[in-house]
């Protein structure tokens, strides 16, 4: 009886494993089919280089920035389409003594990507490390105070205080730009943002896959992102990256250069998107360093504001925006973008081009036309040179656009591309050149963002870069509504004191502002739910509410 | 074969006029801007179009030839009198000489040349002193080829025969050896000024050869670049094809110098 029985189990046992056989043939079998049924929702586009790093404290470039909106959970967020704050990982939060304190209360049940609980003390522990000097971390610039570091207290697993001594500008919009990251290091680390990087093959691709711990779901319950996964190519040529977006092997270019523009457009009418100005800006300007190469009469046209309005009255920027940008720029009026609706001084002008209203500025001065030479009251003929990176076509364009403008009120330019490094190099540390045309991209609304360019004292205070104290009483009131609006709560008065330095920028010109150009992308049909801003980053802002369909 | 070569020599000529006599032939200045009419196409008013900025596409060909035609030979010249130089002052030491001077990374020499000069140099002076600086880092390759001919001159008999008859050196140099170095200064020029030509194209391409609003073959190649330029207007490819033209022209003649040595 024992054998039979012993033979019995055996030849159930025998048909149980065959009978898994069977299924898990037919499982694999059925995997394939599964997978034709709902293929996997993978966006793709392109990055122009390697993300230098994915810990979110580190970033100082754009393509590690693009991964880290991507990945990074942060405590709000500014809704790009509206520009009003929401919730994110904390679901409210309050502004205390007149803009000194904050206190966030974070959601119930947060996970990083790796499964370890999101809580304050992660939170404290972030900001901690921003601030630390030791790290150097770039993001704590913004959370950095003349009056010392903050008072950061985690006052429960899901709720934590900051302090400030002094009123601080805009607290709450701050932590948009703050991604948390989890305490333990790792090569491919976890996150608390919609996706995780899970693939990275340095110069050739990093994919991302979704977050499974996102807190966030659809109104329907549907947990987000939509999306599977990410593939972000990594590809210099701009030519290549329209080429596969024109094949169908792309879906998003995130920023295209006005010629790749008007292809989409021809090609691909309905994936070309130009959302007119967009936050950034380019401009030229004049040494007014006393730097010993220049003699003293050059400089004296150069820190001379009627000299820049003569100049910059010269200039044609509606050709700036038509020829080098093909209709797809603004001439610009202020150091803040007409796109940038709420802090751009609206009362503001960009000048016309116009060579006999120049003259006239000029000869107010003391320059004088003779024999098509403009000269100054002392006889020395009007001759600088400007320069700008090479390599970068619209600016050397537009050097030479505004050579032939000033050459119609008698002045010789000599335009003089450099590679990046010396061009900063003359520019920041031994001040050997005459004037420059460069852009600032604006990646926040914010004019805080501006304050390190436009405060005398600022290391990119182009014109005379950290100055010990302002060389003009304009400047140093310039520094006073900076700082004013720095360390103001109200909105409107800080916009009050943004309006007032951008006419003050006006009627002294030291920045001649040239255009503003466009923001154009190409979305393919395909992805739906994509609202893209001129605010970085522009189409990816919503990243967990798109789809492909 | 003769007559391939009379071709090559008259195309060489004719494109060499149309350089020198670029200002009666262009119909516009270089760098006049229309700036009615950016990016035109080819037509009676501007024959080959015009560049992003307005100018005159077949006006600044015709100008661009004339630098290039005339500072590539200059500097292949300047080459080959520095190499000649060298190696008749050097009695020592020449070999190490042209092996480091071969080895240098010259690309980042002129990187360099070009961020340190004078931001008043003018376009003129910028390109004279990129050509010359061509000149100068080009010796190495015509010294070599000239100390190994000047070796086998060294070895032969009737330089043995002239110093035993007691002719001074500046004559043997000037009567007997200079006909044999000729033809190696000949060959040497023309290996030279294409690869000047080239050089000059390739230091276009990266920004660092003649400055705009002066125009060059090697600037002009610039907007290839750009496929959207070359597809809207092909006649951006004309600078690439009269380069490609003198290449085969000088190639032709060399290769018939060979022949016929």
């Amino acid at each position: 009886m024992t054998t039979t029985n012993r033979t019995n189990t055996q030849i159930a046992q025998l048909w149980s494993r065959r009978l898994s056989a069977v299924v898990r043939g037919l499982c694999l079998a059925l995997i394939p089919l599964l997978a034709l049924a709902a293929p996997p929702k993978e966006l793709r586009f392109s990055i122009a280089g390697d993300p230098k790093t994915f810990d979110p404290l580190h970033i100082e470039e754009s393509n590690s920035q693009t991964i880290s909106y991507l990945t990074s959970g942060v405590l709000v967020k500014v809704n790009r389409a509206t520009d009003q704050l929401q919730p994110e990982l904390a679901e409210s939060w309050e502004i205390k003594d007149s803009g000194r304190t904050i206190t966030f209360h974070l959601r119930a049940g947060l996970k990083f990507s790796d499964g370890t609980p999101l809580t304050s003390a992660d939170v404290v522990r972030t900001l901690s490390r921003a601030l630390d000097p030791k790290e150097g971390s770039p993001a704590g610039d913004t959370f950095r105070s003349a009056d010392g570091p903050p008072e950061i207290h985690a006052t429960t697993p899901r709720d934590l205080t900051i302090h400030y001594k002094l009123p601080k500008a805009g607290l709450d919009r701050l932590f948009d730009q703050l991604g948390i990251p989890p305490a333990s290091p790792a090569k491919l680390p976890a996150s608390a943002g919609p996706f995780i990087v899970a693939e990275y093959h340095a110069g050739d691709y990093v994919r991302l896959a979704r977050n499974p711990n996102y807190w966030k779901h659809d109104t329907a319950g549907h947990p987000l992102p939509y999306l599977d996964s990410i593939r972000i190519d990594i590809q210099q040529n701009h030519d290549i990256e329209l080429a596969r977006f024109l094949r169908g092997e792309s879906q998003i270019i995130n920023r295209l250069e006005p010629e790749s523009f008007d292809r989409v457009a021809k090609e691909k009418p309905a994936a070309a998107r130009n959302l007119g100005a967009s936050l950034d800006n380019e401009f030229l300007w004049f040494n007014e360093a006393p730097a010993k190469t220049m003699p003293d009469w050059k400089r004296k046209w150069f820190t001379s504001p009627a000299f820049r309005h003569g100049i910059s009255n010269a200039i044609h920027r509606d050709d700036i925006a038509r020829i080098v940008y093909r209709g797809h720029a603004h001439p610009a009026a202020s150091p803040v973008s007409t796109a940038n609706k709420f802090w751009f001084n609206a009362a503001l002008k960009a000048p016309v081009g116009d060579a006999t209203a120049s003259l006239k500025i000029l000869a107010a001065e003391g320059f004088k036309l003779r024999d098509g030479v403009l000269r100054d009251r002392d006889g020395h003929p009007v001759e600088f040179s400007i320069v700008t990176n090479s390599g970068n076509r619209p600016r050397e364009q537009m050097g030479q656009l505004i050579q032939s403008d000033l050459l119609k009120i008698g002045i010789r330019v000599n335009v003089v591309p450099l590679d990046f490094g010396s061009l900063l190099d003359r520019v920041y540390k031994t001040q050997n050149y005459d004037a420059a045309i460069l852009g600032f991209s604006n990646v926040e609304v914010d004019p805080m963002e501006i304050m390190n360019f436009w405060l005398s004292s600022g290391s990119q205070h182009p014109w005379w870069p950290s100055e010990k104290t302002p060389a003009t009483p304009w400047e140093a009131r310039i520094d006073e509504l900076e700082l004013k609006q720095a360390s103001e709560s109200s909105r409107d008065l800080r916009k009050k004191s943004m309006d007032e330095m951008q006419r003050i920028a006006e009627e002294q010109e030291p920045i001649v502002q040239l255009v503003n150009p466009d923001y154009l992308c190409a979305i393919a049909p395909s992805v739906k739910g994509s609202q893209p801003t001129v605010a970085p980053p522009q189409v990816l802002w919503n990243i967990e509410w798109l789809r492909l369909e | 074969m003769k007559r391939m070569r009379l071709i090559a020599m008259i195309l060489l000529v004719l494109i060499a006029a149309l350089g020198a006599l670029a200002p009666a032939i262009a119909p516009y200045s270089y760098d006049a801007q229309f700036r009615d009419a950016p990016d035109a196409p080819p037509g009676p008013r501007f024959r080959m179009g015009t560049d992003e900025i307005g100018r005159d596409r077949f006006s600044r060909l015709i100008y661009a030839t004339r630098i290039s035609m005339l500072l590539a030979p200059a500097a292949a010249l300047a080459s080959i009198v520095l190499a000649l130089a060298i190696c008749a002052l050097l009695k020592y030491g020449l070999s190490a000489l042209t092996t480091i001077c071969l080895s240098l990374p010259w690309i980042f020499l002129f990187i360099i040349m070009r961020a340190e000069l004078p931001l008043s140099t003018g376009p003129v002076v910028s390109v004279a002193l990129t050509f010359g600086l061509m000149g100068v880092a080009g010796w190495a390759w015509p010294a070599r080829v000239f100390t190994a001919s000047i070796g086998d001159m060294k070895q032969s008999g009737w330089l043995m025969q002239a110093r035993a008859a007691g002719i001074s050196p500046l004559r043997i140099a000037r009567v007997y050896a200079w006909p044999h170095l000729r033809s190696v200064a000949l060959a040497q020029f023309r290996v030279l000024v294409p690869a000047y030509i080239l050089s000059e194209a390739s230091l276009g391409l990266l920004g660092l050869g003649v400055p705009d609003p002066l125009p060059s073959w090697g600037n002009l190649l610039r907007d290839l670049q750009h496929p959207d330029i070359v597809r809207s207007n092909p006649w951006v490819l004309a600078p690439l094809g009269l380069l490609m033209l003198v290449m085969l022209c000088l190639e032709l003649l060399q290769s018939q110098r060979e022949v016929s040595l």
